[in-house]
């Protein structure tokens, strides 16, 4: 059913029939309108656009930084990843384009590379120091990037692997790194409640440590450092001339002999980097942790190709798109269970499997109407009840507005689906295949929502509202008893719609971790997936509602 | 029910009366096989099929060889070395007593010719399954055998081995045999001490410089003459007597192709040869095995001018031969059943008008060796091993399985593959596939020189000598280079073996499904690219492998400036493990061996060995406190026969250091420079592998 099936030696899959085909969507794309291939050049465009971006993003700190830091027998920070995960292993980066187009552009990953991927079979949120972008300091988006990976790690009972090669807090930017309950200290915080819970924190010396990083490997469970490379110290050597006048080594001062043979600081001598991550596999391996759940069934893949979402999605997000042909190509066997299909049909309900582990989804065909948000708040409930994790797929300009639904109590109806979305302790994904505006960016699970991944399209929007929706009501504010003409509102509207199309932007979005990461379309599932991988290793929470207003 | 009893019942009478009507007639039912390895599993399948049970001896090496399980009984005769076990003729008599045997097959080598074990067998009345002793110590003594030769008719090669080495004297002999002629030192080997002398003219002096090279070569100048034989095929016949007195061949085979002195492929019937002359040869066999008055399996060697077709005996060898099977192909016999029936007393079962030639038979004996490096025997564990199916005109003669140790011990031949065919083309054909199909790593083995040679056109067209190797040594010992295909296959086989032991990881967990196994290498918005760092003969490939999509790869053997197309998949069947995969739209299958060191692949052209890339921290550590050049290493697995030097000794470069030897072959390591030895780590007969440190020097004489 699956190609890698054939290579499994001695496990003989009984490939079972499915007879059953009543509930497979069956799609109703025509492949060869103008429209299809009109949205899929479109959509094209976007995905070359970001993966052009990554690959500027995969140049770390550029060439020469790589030089002088390869020269030292030092490892680039993604070789490092690749060596410490399982050699197949996926590898769920998150949020690679933080920080992007911010400080005057270059920080690329805001310094830090962060995601989940496999060691010795567990999967494991890494968090890793680019030391090619300015020394692998902490930029405010490096700290926001940290402490959203120790977050993951946290909701989804993660061990944590360091990989520490860091100058600091990046000084000129203190203000903004230091003091607040959000920043640095933060991650120690989070490592000493973490490892209280239960989470194995593990780090792994590989370059600098100085001051305040020094307690990445201080607070660790266990920790390793490289000879000749790694170093621990309150304060390196300049600080210490000019507090004691003494004249010291980096390696004398805080290096891998006096940290492992008399301070104690670290617990195991690595050779160099590659040694240091053998070791550090081997902590993992012995970390005697058991799988919450396992995928142990064999699924089916969906029946149509990831890549039609090209031609599916209509750039102009004011022209809708239907959800079911999109559920249809991330889902297994592309079937869904449909729930009240007949009421509320502009929010698609339904029950669904993702590499054979069953899902709930909840899906946007349209404005929010009552009927919806109320379909919404019974299907969370029948998810949570049922220990569930949900799927949002948001395509939402918002609630009905009008005096027809004010009347019907839109308001306490989308408070229903809200209050549902926001107690509900099932893992929550969301993903923003479109637009991503106002209160319906609350009821299908937006970020202020805890999912525990969220993730945007190349072609999705996110703002309060559409930029021409805001510059309209600005100007009709400002305008109150002035007779405008149309040249004047359209001057007085063109900078409003500009900032609201530049802030709308995913990359603008990612860049600042309103999400995990923007996402091609067509890696839709596997994404999905694999932040289900991650979200089942964390034990099911019990959902308590709040009041819910009838 | 019935049946039997009346057999049973017979069989006691015979046994009772057998002295009054079939008195030559003597029982044999059990039976000690003096030997170990293949012969020792050939010996007992035939008598195992006769109903003969069968006693197996062994050494401490060998406790766990195939023909200990094979045998119904086995018995531990001493430790490793021969001489201390498998040629200790008393302890195999007295296991013989002791099991009960009636007889004792000495297979090949070891006591198959020792005339003493024979008369020893005899006193004790024990059969010795072979020919009398006086046959072998006959046999044994060069003149003597060719004199006997020479009185029965057969065509022996001149010579001239006597004391007088006067020049006078030398040329006169050199006259008598007759131009032209070999001078060939008493001491000599390797070529060294010997000259071609092709007129009168020319003797004087090529005596004085092979007397004068011998001299300085091994301190001794004795010459010996002979007719010389420039492109000799080594020939041989099968022949067959009773002890009534009746003498068969069963044709000759072709054993000329041989490196240092040992032959590596044989075929029956020699090619080329006439009718005529095959009945002349048989002819000659018959009567050289009736003058000595043999019984049992003997082989009659001559030397066979390629050019005019004359032939001269050389040796005569009174036992079974490695390359009996090629004979039993072509002839439809079992020679040891044979010789089971002639010990016992009983008839040929075939008349020389009985027995006819059928087809054509190779075979070709897989060593665990170094080709390139001089043919240097090996050793070591048999890691992995594949053989082709037998069928009944493939023949597998062996007499180890995978895990096995080849010993340094004894003989490091692996295994016989036996071929049969209609004809000499048919048979090759078959031989050279199969040989595709012999896989082993863990050791150096010969298959990819057998198939060279099984490939090579002189060999294809049958024109085969005994300088075959050496004259086609260029085209032979080509350098070989990985080629880009197998570069790749090694890559992805080592990618998809990584999958695997994940996913059978991920299986014993039961997590197989998990999508961080199912999207294997799956990255967000790039392309994992994984280098694989493969080395082969030293020489570093990097093969950058980019994952594209679930099974589909771009693979760039030139860090990246082209890219190929490549998908594949493992499948295991038996433990063996296949690579299909496909480049560039090619598609391909061929199976691989893979450890943590090495990943083997075996297709068309044999085997290709790659090195795979070692954790740099588990050398690091080597690296820091070895400073190379302060050592002597073992050259290869081997007992250490002398060490000529003591700690504390001043060595000068190019001085002796240590004397090893493996499997009749010594071998003197040298000081690679001046230096003072400071440690010594084995003592003279100790057993050693392969780039063991055997002495150290002292630090501070490194330049």
């Amino acid at each position: 059913m699956f190609s890698k099936s054939r290579i499994l030696y001695n496990q003989s899959f009984v490939k079972f029939l499915h007879t059953d085909t009543g509930n497979v969507i069956k799609t109703k794309i025509d492949f060869k309108s103008q429209q299809f291939i009109n949205n899929e050049v479109h959509m094209k465009n976007l995905v070359s656009t970001l993966r052009h971006r990554t690959d500027e993003i995969l140049k770390g700190g550029g060439d020469k930084a790589i030089q002088r830091h390869t020269s030292k027998g030092k490892l680039l920070v993604r070789d490092r990843i690749n060596l410490l995960l399982d050699k197949s292993t996926a590898f769920l980066e998150l949020s690679a384009l933080a920080a992007y187009d911010m400080y005057g552009g270059g920080i690329n990953a805001a310094g830090v590379i962060t995601g989940i991927g496999k060691i010795h079979g567990r999967e494991c949120m890494v968090i890793a120091n680019d030391a090619t972008v300015k020394g692998g300091t902490y930029y405010p988006m490096t700290v926001k990037k940290h402490l959203r990976a120790q977050e993951i790690a946290q909701e989804n009972k993660l061990p944590c692997i360091y990989l520490v090669d860091s100058g600091g807090a990046n000084l000129p930017h203190q203000a903004d790194v230091f003091p607040d309950k959000l920043h640095f200290g933060r991650e120690f915080y989070n490592q000493a409640n973490m490892s209280a819970a239960g989470i194995a924190q593990i780090a792994v010396v590989l370059g600098s440590c100085t001051a305040g990083g020094a307690y990445v490997p201080a607070m660790a469970d266990e920790s390793i450092i490289v000879k000749h490379q790694g170093t621990i110290f309150l304060g390196g050597p300049p600080l210490v001339k000019m507090a004691t006048g003494e004249e010291i080594s980096e390696e004398e001062l805080g290096g891998a002999e006096l940290h492992c043979s008399s301070s104690g600081v670290t617990d195991h001598f690595a050779l160099n980097d590659e040694h240091a991550l053998y070791i550090t596999r081997q902590i993992v391996k012995n970390l005697n942790r058991r799988h919450v759940e396992n995928f142990d069934t064999e699924f089916e893949p969906p029946l149509y190709s990831g890549e039609d979402l090209y031609g599916i999605i209509d750039p102009d997000l004011q022209k809708p798109f239907e959800i079911r042909e999109v559920i249809a190509r991330i889902f297994d066997g592309s079937r869904l269970d449909e729930f009240k299909k007949k009421y509320g049909d502009t929010l698609v309900c339904g029950f669904a499997k993702l590499y054979g582990k069953k899902v709930g989804i909840v899906g946007n065909n349209g404005v929010l109407f009552s009927e919806s948000a109320m379909k919404g708040a019974h299907f969370v409930q029948l998810c949570t009840q049922r220990n569930i994790p949900i799927i949002f797929l948001q395509n939402i300009t918002g609630f009905m507005v009008g005096k027809d639904a004010e009347m019907g109590g839109i308001a306490k109806h989308g408070a229903k689906l809200v209050t549902a979305v926001a107690c509900a302790k099932v893992p929550k994904f969301t993903l923003i295949i479109g637009g991503s505006y106002g209160a319906g960016n609350y009821g299908m699970c937006g970020r202020s929502y805890s999912p525990r991944f969220l993730y945007m399209w190349p072609n999705a929007r996110i703002s309060v509202m559409g930029g021409r929706q805001a510059a309209g009501v600005l100007s009709q504010v400002i305008s109150k008893g002035k007779q405008w003409t149309q040249k004047q509102i359209d001057d007085f509207e063109a900078p409003i719609i500009e900032q609201f199309e530049r802030e709308g932007s995913p990359y603008f979005a990612s860049a600042r971790m309103w999400d995990d990461g923007v996402i091609d379309p067509k890696d839709t599932r596997k994404v999905l997936g694999l932040s289900l991988a991650a979200a089942l290793n964390a034990e099911p929470e019990k959902t308590e509602y709040g009041v819910f207003r009838m | 029910m019935w049946s039997l009893l009346a057999l049973n019942s017979t069989h006691c009478q015979i046994t009772h009366v057998v002295k009054r009507w079939k008195s030559t007639i003597r029982r044999i039912d059990k039976l000690l096989i003096a030997n170990r390895g293949e012969i020792a599993c050939r010996v007992l399948r035939t008598a195992r099929r006769l109903g003969v049970k069968t006693v197996a001896v062994y050494s401490e090496a060998d406790q766990h060889a195939l023909h200990v399980s094979q045998a119904d009984e086995a018995y531990n005769i001493g430790p490793p070395p021969a001489s201390q076990s498998y040629l200790r003729g008393d302890k195999l008599l007295e296991v013989a007593h002791k099991a009960g045997c009636q007889a004792i097959h000495p297979g090949y080598g070891f006591l198959s010719e020792n005339v003493e074990f024979a008369e020893n067998c005899e006193k004790n009345n024990i059969i010795f399954i072979g020919p009398p002793a006086s046959a072998i110590q006959d046999m044994g003594i060069k003149s003597k055998s060719k004199e006997i030769m020479s009185k029965a008719g057969v065509p022996i090669i001149e010579g001239y081995h006597g004391e007088d080495q006067s020049k006078a004297k030398l040329k006169q002999e050199a006259q008598k045999i007759g131009y032209p002629i070999m001078i060939k030192a008493v001491r000599g080997g390797g070529g060294k001490g010997m000259r071609i002398a092709n007129t009168e003219s020319e003797f004087e002096e090529a005596l004085e410089s092979a007397k004068s090279e011998a001299q300085k070569a091994f301190g001794d100048s004795v010459v010996l003459l002979e007719k010389f034989v420039a492109e000799p095929r080594h020939v041989e016949v099968q022949v067959f007597a009773d002890l009534h007195g009746n003498a068969v061949h069963l044709f000759e085979r072709d054993c000329s192709v041989q490196r240092r002195h040992q032959k590596i492929i044989e075929e029956a019937p020699a090619p080329g040869l006439s009718e005529e002359l095959r009945s002349e040869l048989g002819a000659a066999a018959v009567r050289a095995a009736k003058a000595v008055g043999y019984v049992g399996a003997g082989t009659v060697e001559f030397i066979l001018d390629k050019k005019s077709h004359s032939f001269h005996f050389m040796e005569m060898n009174t036992r079974l031969q490695v390359e009996h099977p090629i004979t039993e192909m072509i002839t439809g016999t079992d020679l040891v059943e044979w010789q089971i029936k002639a010990a016992r007393g009983e008839k040929l079962p075939l008349n020389q008008d009985q027995i006819s030639l059928r087809g054509h038979s190779f075979e070709a004996r897989i060593y665990a060796e170094d080709p390139s490096g001089g043919f240097l025997p090996g050793a070591g564990v048999l890691s992995y091993l594949r053989s082709p199916p037998v069928r009944d005109d493939i023949r597998i003669e062996t007499g180890v399985r995978e895990g096995d140790e080849v010993s340094v011990h004894y003989d490091p031949m692996i295994a016989k593959l036996v071929v049969w065919g209609e004809n000499r083309a048919e048979a090759l054909l078959k031989m050279q596939t199969l040989l595709t199909e012999y896989n082993v790593t863990g050791l150096q083995t010969n298959v990819n020189f057998l198939l060279d040679l099984a490939r090579h056109p002189e060999f294809i067209s049958g024109n085969v000598h005994t300088n075959f190797i050496k004259e086609n040594n260029d085209s032979l010992f080509k350098t070989k280079t990985a080629s880009e295909t197998q570069l790749i296959q090694a890559a992805l086989g080592v990618i998809l073996q990584d999958e695997v032991t994940d996913i059978r990881n991920a299986v014993n967990r039961k997590d197989q499904f998990n999508p961080f196994i199912v999207e294997s290498g799956f990255r967000i918005n790039h392309q994992f690219n994984r280098d694989i760092k493969l080395e082969f003969k030293n020489e570093e490939k990097l093969v950058r492998v980019k994952f594209v999509d679930q099974n589909v790869f771009h693979v760039s053997l030139n860090g990246g400036k082209s890219w190929k197309i490549v998908n594949g998949q493992l499948s295991r069947e038996d433990e063996t493990v296949t690579l299909r995969c496909t480049i560039d739209g090619i598609k391909n299958r061929v199976n691989i061996f893979s450890d943590d060191n090495v990943i083997a692949i075996f297709d068309n052209s044999g085997k290709v060995e790659l090195e795979l890339e070692k954790a740099s921290f588990l050398t690091e550590e080597v690296d820091d406190s070895v400073s190379g050049g302060n050592k002597a290493f073992a050259p290869m697995p081997g007992v250490l026969d002398k060490i000529l030097v003591n700690v504390g000794d001043s060595v000068k470069k190019g001085d002796s250091l240590f004397v090893l030897i493996a499997m009749k072959m010594e071998y003197v390591v040298k000081a690679t420079r001046d230096a003072t030895v400071e440690n010594i780590f084995f003592k003279a007969g100790d057993n050693v592998q392969k780039d063991v440190t055997i002495l150290q020097f002292k630090e501070e004489n490194m330049s």
